[in-house]
């Protein structure tokens, strides 16, 4: 790349965030930490490094706390970072920013403010931290502060939030909310608030009764009940502000995912593609609760919000109701295509980025057709819900890929252009590198073994079949990698601009699909198909990788037992941390991979762990522990290992869980001494 | 263990009056809302069965009550709410079953005013008439007409109806026999003790069919014989809900009657139909 090329155009762009998110500062204000040592991520560390292929990482901070511009003593005092090699050979610098070389620039990312206000972090979705007291050096001395039950014994698949000097802490059904009082020892409960969804809910989730936590905006904290219900809770009471209902369980309908709040906007979807549901995602009006618009995933363009900005990147994705002719007749009806994931925000382009799940009825020769818009990836204007680009990442899904995952906005060197991208490891074993402007795929390499797809070819942005691993009713096809729930399934990565790698914590698994005797559902008896997941090659179920997007490969890799359905975050101490399914909590050094520490939890973790600084100025890493979702349903359900085809075929692979951990709901925080 | 879990299984103390004849207790897992199979007031055909083996047990009926969706055995029968449910395909894979008591099969159903006539998937009238289906909503599976249908490339003309459907209405199943009766479908493909129920309650007259091939091949079957459901190491209930079913046949015969379901080769078999419903003495594994 050019060292020059983007020189001049960085601080336009970055003076043009700051200019939008203006607004969103005050807001905030009030529950700023008291003793928040504001330090600026923009403060250049390192002053400048060679190589060919320098690459300098930045913290583009259009802070909604930096009402200060002086460097903080924290800033001032942190070591200078180390240039690391990256797969491609060339250097980096880490992490100055007004230097203006080509960069990695995390857009829309605030100064480190200690605070942990939704569970991506930031809106470009990173799970960054910028503390830094835990180090790769001094995380062998982390140890037990404190902990917490929550009282209920299901997967435990929340972010915990911590705005201000309070913690709070969503549990899977039913759904209570904790608020936990930071300043005082043991942080006892401040309140609970308990929304008392309806039981019948249990019955109708796919896949363990999970919550993935709670978002932070204006005073309030948002998220979901399984019942389809959003509440609004006041963050400082615990009383409810409002609560809306969105969907059924009578139609397939829950709701497991944790919302987005963007410009005074609730932004939520739905789950159940496995019962006959429509998928959506809906807007709140963040202080009403009036819904300010719904966009459907199948259907007329006019329900699908395409409209005249709608410009996608390739062929098969233009068209006039593509939601309605890629279905057979009246199918779109009851099309899937949820979103249960992750959704990004980019305010300099004014987009929203997340994905729909895959699309329903499962079998997929009862619906021939590319079946628009599952398994797609959205961008839309946050305030209209107008879709400004789509791309179906699987067309006609055969194997339940839902691409639901987590988007990551960076602004990428690419071939000596900055490239605004955003980069997505997704359920089908690609690592997805998009034009976040166009959704033009610059780049799709496997981080898993693959063998149900030969490939992406990026002249027509389509997978490339291969028909030898298509399940077929009345046939048996062995071995299709990955397996349903993909190389990565929902469980966030986290990217470090210090390092500029992504780490992808995710599955090694594939499966075999048969048919199987006879079976039963409300009077009607059915041949079964018998789903088998296995280990994949390697014999390992999980993994956790570095991967970087630039080189396009996989700098580090730690193999675990079990599939590692935890989240991660990765600390400017360059720490990353994740846990695993027989209960241990890691960190481990986020440049060389290495094991550096560990914790054994009282059951398995599938949580999405966090970092923040406490009253008291030291910096704290909170993870639940409890395990469940779908692959620790065996546990979290008590599923019948015998009946191997359970919770979609998972439980086969998952036999000698039991074995390893048993049901729990805890939260563990850690600290230095 | 095992005689202290059929102590607990079977006899119940009467409340309180510990000094009375232990009471004995036909525990039955059931939907609530599934007509003509069950529901909640008893009127179903497997409510009125479970009445005839309790009282051939000189037992009272103790329902539990649970949707018939996915996590019923494992939620009900396997966590020990209840001993038997009174329906399973007799190679249901998650419990142990009695022998068969009814065989039954899908079948076409349509307005008699239409005289459509239809009787196999290769009838070329299903390229263009409506078909209503059911579909099944997970497990890579669905019921075996939609697969049928698809096979032959009969798919742009189908229609689905979810099974599970909206719990909220009584008998949820059984949409997809209202849209053959008020037309919007011109033929449905159902389980026949659904079909042969609803059949005689819509306001117009239904044909009911059985479909034929009876196997589509590769492997896929439309006729399946039904059992109990028991717990596999539960073989002392299996056996006595066996031998009843030997004894009670015709009673458990005119009572699937009644109910309307199309029992296989009936007509045919005439009154040695139950002999020809019970090719073996004993229920598979």
């Amino acid at each position: 790349m050019n060292a020059a090329t983007s020189a001049n155009a960085a601080p336009s762009a970055r003076n043009n965030v700051r200019r939008r998110i203006q607004p969103m500062r005050e807001t905030l204000g009030t529950m700023r930490t008291t003793n928040a040592r504001s330090h600026s991520d923009r403060r250049p560390i390192v002053r400048s490094l060679a190589g060919h292929l320098m690459l300098v990482v930045t913290l583009l901070a259009c802070s909604r706390d930096d009402g200060s511009d002086a460097p903080s003593a924290a800033a001032a005092q942190r070591p200078a970072a180390q240039p690391v090699t990256t797969a491609q050979g060339g250097e980096v610098a880490l992490p100055a920013t007004t230097a203006g070389t080509a960069s990695i620039v995390i857009p829309a990312r605030d100064s480190e403010d200690g605070q942990w206000l939704m569970p991506a972090k930031d809106y470009a979705s990173t799970r960054f931290s910028g503390l830094d007291q835990i180090t790769a050096a001094n995380v062998t001395s982390l140890k037990l502060a404190w902990s917490f039950s929550t009282g209920v014994l299901r997967g435990q698949e929340a972010a915990p939030l911590v705005v201000g000097s309070t913690m709070y802490v969503v549990t899977p059904y039913p759904n209570i909310l904790y608020a936990l009082d930071l300043t005082k020892p043991g942080a006892p409960v401040k309140w609970k608030y308990e929304p008392k969804p309806l039981a019948a809910s249990q019955g109708v989730a796919c896949c363990d009764v999970v919550n993935r936590g709670a978002a932070y905006a204006d005073g309030k904290i948002f998220y979901n009940t399984l019942d389809n219900q959003t509440v609004a809770v006041d963050a400082n009471t615990g009383k409810e502000v409002w609560r809306t209902k969105l969907g059924d369980i009578n139609n397939g309908e829950t709701i497991t995912m944790a919302p987005l709040v963007v410009k005074g906007k609730v932004l939520v979807g739905n789950s159940g593609g496995e019962m006959g549901i429509r998928g959506w995602l809906t807007a709140l009006d963040a202080g009403s609760g009036n819904v300010a618009w719904r966009a459907y995933h199948t259907g007329p363009d006019s329900l699908v919000l395409i409209g005249a900005r709608f410009k996608p990147f390739y062929k098969s994705d233009q068209g006039k109701d593509l939601g309605v002719k890629t279905w057979p007749p009246d199918k779109w009806k009851q099309g899937g295509a949820g979103a249960w994931g992750w959704i990004s925000y980019d305010p300099a382009l004014d987009l929203i980025y997340y994905g729909t799940a895959n699309p329903g009825p499962w079998n997929p020769e009862l619906r021939p057709g590319d079946n628009k818009w599952s398994s797609t990836t959205f961008a839309r204007d946050p305030d209209t819900g107008e879709a400004v680009w789509a791309y179906q990442v699987t067309p006609h899904d055969l194997h339940d890929y839902d691409g639901i995952n987590e988007s990551i906005l960076l602004d990428l060197p690419w071939n000596g252009q900055t490239r605004r991208v955003l980069v997505r490891p997704e359920r089908d074993g690609y690592v997805y590198v998009q034009d976040r402007a166009t959704g033009q795929v610059l780049a799709a390499d496997t981080f898993g073994v693959v063998n149900s797809t030969l490939g992406i070819n990026l002249q027509t942005g389509r997978p490339i079949p291969n028909p030898a691993k298509e399940p077929k009713t009345g046939q048996v096809v062995r071995e299709i990698c990955p397996a349903a729930p993909g190389t990565k399934d929902w469980q966030p990565t986290a990217f470090s601009p210090r390092t500029g790698l992504i780490y992808i914590p995710h599955q090694n698994l594939c499966m075999d699909v048969e048919s199987v005797e006879a079976n039963y559902i409300a009077g009607t008896p059915y041949v079964g198909m018998n789903v088998k997941m296995y280990a994949g090659p390697g014999g390992h179920r999980g993994e956790f990788d570095a991967w970087d997007p630039i080189g396009r490969k996989k700098v580090w890799s730690i193999k675990e037992n079990f599939p590692v359905w935890s989240g991660t975050v990765v600390t400017a101490g360059d720490v990353a941390f994740y846990g695993t399914m027989d209960g241990w909590f890691k960190a481990v050094d986020a440049r060389s991979g290495k094991p550096l520490w560990q914790f054994k939890t009282g059951s398995g973790i599938i949580g999405q762990p966090i970092t923040y600084r406490g009253p008291d100025g030291k910096q704290y890493v909170a993870i639940l522990s409890g395990v469940g979702g779908w692959s620790g349903a065996i546990v979290a359900g008590g599923l019948d290992a015998r009946d191997s085809s359970a919770a979609l075929g998972f439980v086969n692979a998952m036999r000698d869980l039991p074995n390893a951990s048993t049901k729990g709901g805890t939260l563990y925080v850690f600290a230095l001494p | 263990m095992r005689n202290r879990g059929r102590v607990a299984l079977l006899l119940l103390t009467a409340a309180l009056g510990c000094d009375r004849t232990p009471e004995t207790v036909l525990r039955v897992c059931a939907d609530p809302n599934n007509l003509p199979f069950s529901d909640s007031s008893g009127a179903g055909f497997e409510n009125r069965l479970a009445t005839l083996v309790a009282s051939e047990m000189h037992a009272r009926v103790s329902y539990t009550w649970w949707a018939q969706r996915r996590g019923f055995i494992r939620n009900t029968l396997n966590a020990n709410r209840c001993d038997v449910v009174m329906g399973v395909p007799t190679s249901f894979e998650l419990t142990g079953v009695t022998r068969p008591y009814y065989r039954s099969s899908y079948v076409f159903v349509s307005r008699r005013d239409r005289g459509l006539g239809v009787r196999s998937f290769d009838d070329s009238a299903l390229r263009r008439l409506t078909v209503g289906v059911q579909l099944v909503g997970d497990d890579y599976a669905n019921a075996p007409p939609a697969h049928a249908l698809a096979n032959r490339g009969i798919i742009d003309n189908v229609r689905g109806y979810n099974v599970q459907a909206d719990y909220r209405q009584p008998s949820p199943p059984a949409r997809i026999i209202d849209a053959v009766a008020n037309g919007d479908v011109d033929i449905a493909v159902a389980w026949g003790p659904l079909a042969g129920y609803f059949a005689t309650r819509e306001a117009v007259p239904l044909d009911i069919v059985p479909v034929s091939p009876q196997i589509d091949l590769p492997f896929l079957p439309f006729v399946f014989d039904i059992s109990m459901g028991v717990r596999r190491a539960d073989s002392t209930l299996r056996d006595t809900l066996n031998s009843i079913l030997v004894r009670r046949r015709a009673s458990i015969d005119s009572l699937l009657d009644a109910y309307g379901v199309p029992l296989l080769n009936a007509k045919r078999s005439g009154p040695t139909v139950a002999a020809a419903r019970e090719p073996e003495a004993e229920a598979p594994r």
